[in-house]
């Protein structure tokens, strides 16, 4: 299958810079802390926010004295994919993808802030249509972002592949997903530049390493914008509701 | 500037699929149209004129582009071809229609696309905001697409023409081309311009060419009768249907070439090919079609006929006969021999190519329909249809299969270009090389701009890189005129008593760096082809003849492999670098011969190869009792006039002590980078295997000991080996040879592969009897060695590898490549032989000692030993005359039988070769019996007919199995 056309377009019509539909909301629940809605294409997440709160059941042991203990838990809907699933968490592969999600979010909490407490974050994908990962860590950081939790700033991620051996592709979906190509998916934060996760399907020869890595961490930012712009109007929204930041006719603040 | 669109799609997998896909519609869509003024156009995108020249076509007398129908792309491809139509929209719909229906077309429509001047301009149609169409509840795929390219040349019109002038001849419209009647019918009730290809290329100025190259795909030409003769091809639900529930099976269907009525086609999960036979089971298939089979009941079963069939000469119109005889065949067939048979019942993908042959002589000089006969035995009779007969009946013409209806006897097809005269060496050679899909155009300029500058020379960098081995004596052995050597070796003794032995291999990679033009083309081409008269290179002479070739006395990059040996050919250690060269002699075999022979002669260079000798042998003898197989093929080599390149001589390939001598550490080089390269890549390195043969592939050759008395032993390649060694008869010194040239056809083909994709215990290479195997050796003409250098330069650290290297999947594609031109320059190679023989015995006769090699029901093949060919000696007269001698076939024993005179496997015969030249068209070489005499039977000798020309001419007119015409030449 070829991911790019002589003409340049992807499969899905995109160009190989270019994004899918990212489309999100804060504040979806009002029982949790923080919660968000994020759809990036046909990938459509939920992220919920719990705490900080006092270390319950087992992690009363395991949580450390000076930071915050945080909580994630990766689930997919049974729903979400074209089969459905047995299991909705809880699989090898739900694990791997909770350690890989905490290790992305903690480098983003400020976790020294709450010591002796925990953090839980809750992420279900209703909806799989590839860069599954990277949704739930842009949700998760617009949850925890709901949630009033400090952080350094926001922890971004996205996917880049390879098409034809030379030209890359940010923001895989799923069918360029399982065309067979190696795949990279990273976490940064994105205005200091940081990685906070890497990971590669397969390997990549070290001569497409570099344009596939600089592709990814170009979306990564493109993402941050677009997420940056959703809080701030979700910020000027909510605080509409109770006056805060809203200036009368003669320019006094209320 | 994103809109989304998602669209449902469901897909069967087992159960039931709903997949949702997303689909983005743009605006940032051209129509790349220079004259356009809404588009924000590049100035390189501008692909179709601004000024069209208006009176091209007498009905379309006005400027205009033109959109294409997907049929149109398909069946009319060679009409596109023609530099004659330009300014054409291609649209997405088309193009992906196109790709997932032939991929051949689909390649050769990007040719044309990329051809700048040919102005052929790609719309994606599919993913822009106004032309993208959504398909309707209850609308086919089919009629959704057609829609979409309506809409779309719709589109075109009106936004071109806001940009341009109302008046009529100004103006450029759209003109559709389509040979759906629907799609045509629909389009003109829309208000659009629509034409099928046949009215549009008839009303053009050069229409009388173009027209012969139009595909007949829908018209089934006037006349014949129209009784179907031919069964009916299920449909293809019906087709999966029966796959699905097992009662019909998939396969290649292979045509046999000796006989046009039968096949086998290839079922997996089938130990043996299936038979199919008859005209109604064979059912339309052409060799190389993947086709839907249904098995016979066991009681239908038959078994393979041994008889020899040849389609008639002339056209016997629209009738099938020649079913009577093989009928009678099956009734006599015994129950061991039948094989499973089955029919074809539909074919599943057609695998048509073009096809190079000549016209047949029609009787009625003004007809249009003319008969196509293919130069390749496989391939049936091709009707088609053109106005230059005249010019065309001396000529290699190449024609392409259109269809295949029932009421035809032979498929329908066009006339696609022409090669030359038939007869001429160059035409000839074209024939073959295109029958061989051997890449033989000259380098482009692109690839040409990859090679160094000259003067090349060695600088002092390069020196530092490598080891500089300048000061060994270092020599090169090869055949002679060879002018691509891509080895040589050198040998000396060690203070320790050992050997030290290298074999420099000259360093094409250095000068083909991975993903360029120049190693794409190398790539393609995969192997150097060698005909009698031509060598067609896989590298520009430049390199392939002078910075590569490991010259004698010049300065030469090479990649060396150097061990340290005991006297015993034990190997010490084993070093590999990239090396500075300069070889002392560039010999020939029997040049290194004489100086091996030659006791007074002591310089360095004879030394060298004494020592190698003695090792080789030593290694030899090691292989051989390993169980290496030695096997015969027989290999001639003509002698070329220098002047007009006729054959004048043949001589068989002489096998000199040093030629073995190369071989020797050629191997081992093979062997030690094979198993290095592995080490170091176990899951991509580019290995060479030779699978052991099925024990069912040695039946023949079993077959045939036995009946000589010989017990061939099979199990394993060393009994193999040992058994022929035993197969000895003072009587026939030439016995051996051919019971090893019998096991030689009994083998499989030896292929590349990347190690990751098999396991280790299947990489073994049986001829030779090792483990592990690759090329290394030959990178001049072999493209597998150039990527071996490359792997074993990254394993010592002298190059850096590259993602296509490493990645498996890419290397057993490239492998596929490789084995398949390397099958390909095999063939083309002995074609080639093949049409030296026949111009070697264009103007003589002569007597040649030959043995059987098969018997068959109505023929003897023998092989002539002396020109390494095998011909058929018919014994039962062509079809219409009458029998004088009855020859009885006995098939337990092998033999024909008449009289006392009994014709078994192995035994020796004189034959009369001659060329019967009756058919300009078919040469073909004439084998006539000598010895043993029957008479009325067989033709007197040769000396005995020259002194004897009155007598001979008288009796020849009796004698019914002697083409008149070539006595008549003769005596000329």
């Amino acid at each position: 299958m070829e991911l790019l056309s002589d003409q340049g377009l992807r499969l899905d019509g995109r160009r190989p810079e270019e994004l899918r539909n990212i489309r999100c909301k804060l504040g979806v629940f009002s029982q949790a802390d923080g919660s968000a809605y994020l759809e990036q294409g046909n990938t459509k997440v939920l992220a919920t926010v719990y705490g900080p709160h006092q270390p319950r059941g087992q992690s009363r042991n395991k949580a450390p004295h000076d930071q915050v203990f945080v909580n994630c838990q990766y689930s997919m809907a049974v729903f979400s994919t074209g089969e459905r699933k047995r299991r909705p968490r809880g699989d090898r592969k739900s694990q791997e993808m909770s350690i890989h999600l905490r290790q992305a979010l903690v480098a983003a909490i400020r976790t020294e802030l709450y010591p002796r407490s925990q953090l839980d974050i809750f992420v279900e994908v209703l909806q799989a249509d590839g860069g599954n990962y990277c949704a739930c860590v842009n949700a998760a950081t617009l949850a925890l972002v709901d949630a009033g939790v400090g952080m350094r700033e926001y922890a971004v991620a996205c996917s880049a592949s390879l098409a034809n051996g030379e030209v890359a592709l940010v923001d895989v979906s799923h069918l360029e997903e399982s065309s067979g190509g190696s795949n990279l998916t990273v976490a940064t934060l994105p205005v200091s530049g940081q990685v906070a996760l890497m990971e590669m399907s397969q390997r990549f020869h070290s001569d497409h390493l570099p344009k596939v890595l600089e592709r990814a961490i170009e979306g990564c930012k493109d993402i941050h914008q677009i997420l940056d712009g959703a809080v701030r109007k979700h910020v000027e929204e909510t605080g509409r509701a109770s006056g805060w930041g809203q200036v009368d006719r003669a320019g006094i603040a209320l | 500037m994103l809109t989304t669109k998602t669209f449902l799609r469901k897909t069967k997998r087992g159960n039931i699929l709903k997949i949702v896909r997303e689909h983005y519609l743009r605006d940032d869509i051209w129509c790349g149209s220079s004259l356009c003024k809404n588009c924000s156009l590049k100035e390189k995108d501008k692909v179709l004129d601004k000024e069209v020249i208006s009176n091209v076509s007498s009905v379309f007398s006005f400027p205009h582009y033109l959109v294409l129908d997907t049929n149109v792309v398909l069946h009319q491809i060679d009409v596109l071809e023609e530099d004659v139509l330009e300014n054409v929209i291609i649209l997405q719909t088309v193009l992906e229609e196109v790709k997932h229906r032939s991929s051949p077309v689909y390649r050769r429509l990007k040719d044309i696309i990329e051809n700048p001047n040919r102005k052929f301009y790609i719309f994606v149609n599919e993913h822009h905001k106004d032309t993208y169409v959504e398909r309707k509840p209850g609308e086919t795929a089919n009629d959704r697409n057609d829609r979409a390219i309506r809409v779309a040349t719709s589109w075109y019109a009106t936004h071109l023409s806001g940009s341009q002038p109302k008046a009529k001849n100004k103006h450029v419209s759209m003109v559709l081309l389509t040979d759906d009647a629907d799609n045509c019918q629909k389009a003109k009730a829309e208000g659009l311009i629509a034409s099928t290809v046949y009215d549009y290329v008839k009303s053009l100025q050069d229409a009388p060419t173009l027209l012969d190259k139009l595909s007949k795909k829908d018209g089934v030409f006037e006349g014949g009768s129209k009784e179907p003769l031919f069964p009916l091809h299920l449909s293809p639900k019906e087709i999966q249907d029966g796959l699905k529930a097992g009662k019909l099976h998939q396969g290649t269907f292979l045509a046999s070439r000796e006989n046009f009525l039968e096949g086998s086609v290839n079922v997996e999960g089938f130990e043996k090919f299936i038979l199919v036979q008859g005209h109604a089971g064979l059912n339309r298939a052409v060799d190389g079609d993947t086709v839907a089979l249904e098995l016979l009941p066991e009681s239908d079963w038959v078994a393979p006929s041994d008889i020899v069939l040849e389609d008639s000469e002339d056209d016997p119109g629209d009738i099938l006969d020649e079913e009577v005889k093989m009928e009678k065949e099956k009734a006599k067939a015994k129950k061991v021999e039948r094989e499973p048979t089955g029919r074809v019942v539909g074919i599943i993908r057609r695998k048509w190519r073009q096809y190079c042959g000549i016209l047949l002589p029609s009787q009625d000089k003004n007809s249009v329909r003319h008969l196509f006969v293919p130069a390749e035995r496989k391939i049936p009779k091709i009707r088609i249809e053109t106005r230059q007969a005249e010019k065309l009946k001396s000529q290699r013409i190449i024609v392409a299969i259109d269809a295949w209806p029932r009421t035809s006897r032979y498929p329908l097809g066009h006339f696609v270009r022409a090669l030359g005269n038939v007869g001429d060496k160059d035409t000839e050679n074209e024939v073959l090389l295109l029958e061989h899909d051997v890449p033989h155009s000259k380098f482009s300029d692109q690839v040409l701009s990859f090679l160094p500058k000259l003067p090349w020379i060695i600088t002092e960098e390069d020196y530092a890189k490598r080891v500089d081995l300048r000061g060994l004596t270092i020599c090169s052995v090869d055949p002679v005129g060879c002018t691509d050597i891509d080895d040589a070796l050198h040998c000396r003794e060690l203070e320790n008593g050992n050997y030290e032995v290298g074999v420099h291999i000259a360093d094409v990679s250095h000068f083909i760096r991975p993903g360029n033009a120049l190693d794409k083309e190398a790539a393609l081409r995969a192997t150097t082809v060698y005909l009698v008269d031509k060598r067609i290179d896989m590298v520009p002479e430049l390199l392939s003849s002078n910075l590569c070739s490991l010259r004698g006395n010049v300065e030469r990059f090479a990649f060396s492999c150097i061990w340290e040996i005991t006297k015993n050919a034990e190997i010490v250690n084993t070093k590999f670098h990239k090396s500075v060269i300069c070889s002392k002699a560039a010999l020939t075999y029997g040049e290194a011969q004489a100086k091996i022979d030659d006791k007074n002669l002591n310089d360095d260079v004879a030394k060298s190869l004494r020592g190698l000798n003695s090792l080789a042998k030593i290694l030899k003898k090691r292989r051989i009792e390993n169980g290496a197989l030695v096997l015969a093929s027989p290999e001639i080599r003509f002698q070329v006039d220098s002047e007009t390149h006729d054959p004048i001589e043949v001589v068989a390939k002489k096998m000199l002590e040093t030629n073995s001598m190369v071989e020797e550490f050629m191997l081992l080089a093979n062997i030690s980078v094979a198993e290095k390269i592995f080490q170091e890549f176990p899951d991509c390195a580019m290995l060479r295997r030779h699978p052991q043969p099925p024990p069912s592939n040695f039946d023949p050759l079993i077959k045939a000991g036995n009946l000589q008395g010989f017990e061939i032993n099979v199990e394993s390649g060393k009994q193999l080996a040992e058994s022929l060694d035993l197969a000895l008869k003072p009587e026939n010194p030439y016995f051996n040879t051919m019971l090893r040239i019998m096991a030689t056809r009994c083998m499989m083909q030896a292929v590349y592969f990347a190690s990751g994709m098999l396991q280790k215990e299947e990489f073994a290479h049986y001829g030779l009897a090792c483990p592990i195997y690759t090329h290394f050796t030959s990178p001049i003409r072999r493209y597998a060695d150039i990527i071996v250098h490359r792997l074993l330069a990254a394993c010592i650290g002298a190059d850096s590898t590259y993602a296509d290297l490493l990645d498996k999947r890419k290397s057993h594609s490239l492998c596929h490549n490789l084995n398949y031109r390397n099958r390909m320059a095999q063939y083309a190679g002995r074609a080639s032989v093949n049409l030296h023989t026949h111009l070697f015995f264009r103007n003589r006769v002569q007597d040649e000692q030959g043995y059987v090699l098969y018997v068959r029901k109505n023929a003897l093949q023998v092989l002539i030993p002396k020109y390494g060919l095998e011909g058929t000696l018919y014994l039962a007269p062509p079809k219409g005359q009458v029998a004088k001698v009855n020859f009885t076939y006995n098939e337990e024993e092998q033999s024909q039988s008449y009289g006392s005179i009994k014709f078994r496997v192995f035994d020796p015969v004189t034959v009369q070769l001659s060329l019967d030249r009756t058919n300009v068209q078919h040469e073909k070489l004439m084998l006539l019996l000598v010895k043993p005499e029957i008479p009325d039977f067989s033709v007197p000798s040769q000396a005995a007919a020259d002194e004897a020309m009155d007598v001979d001419q008288v009796k020849d007119t009796a004698a019914p199995s002697q083409p008149p015409s070539k006595r008549q030449r003769k005596s000329k």
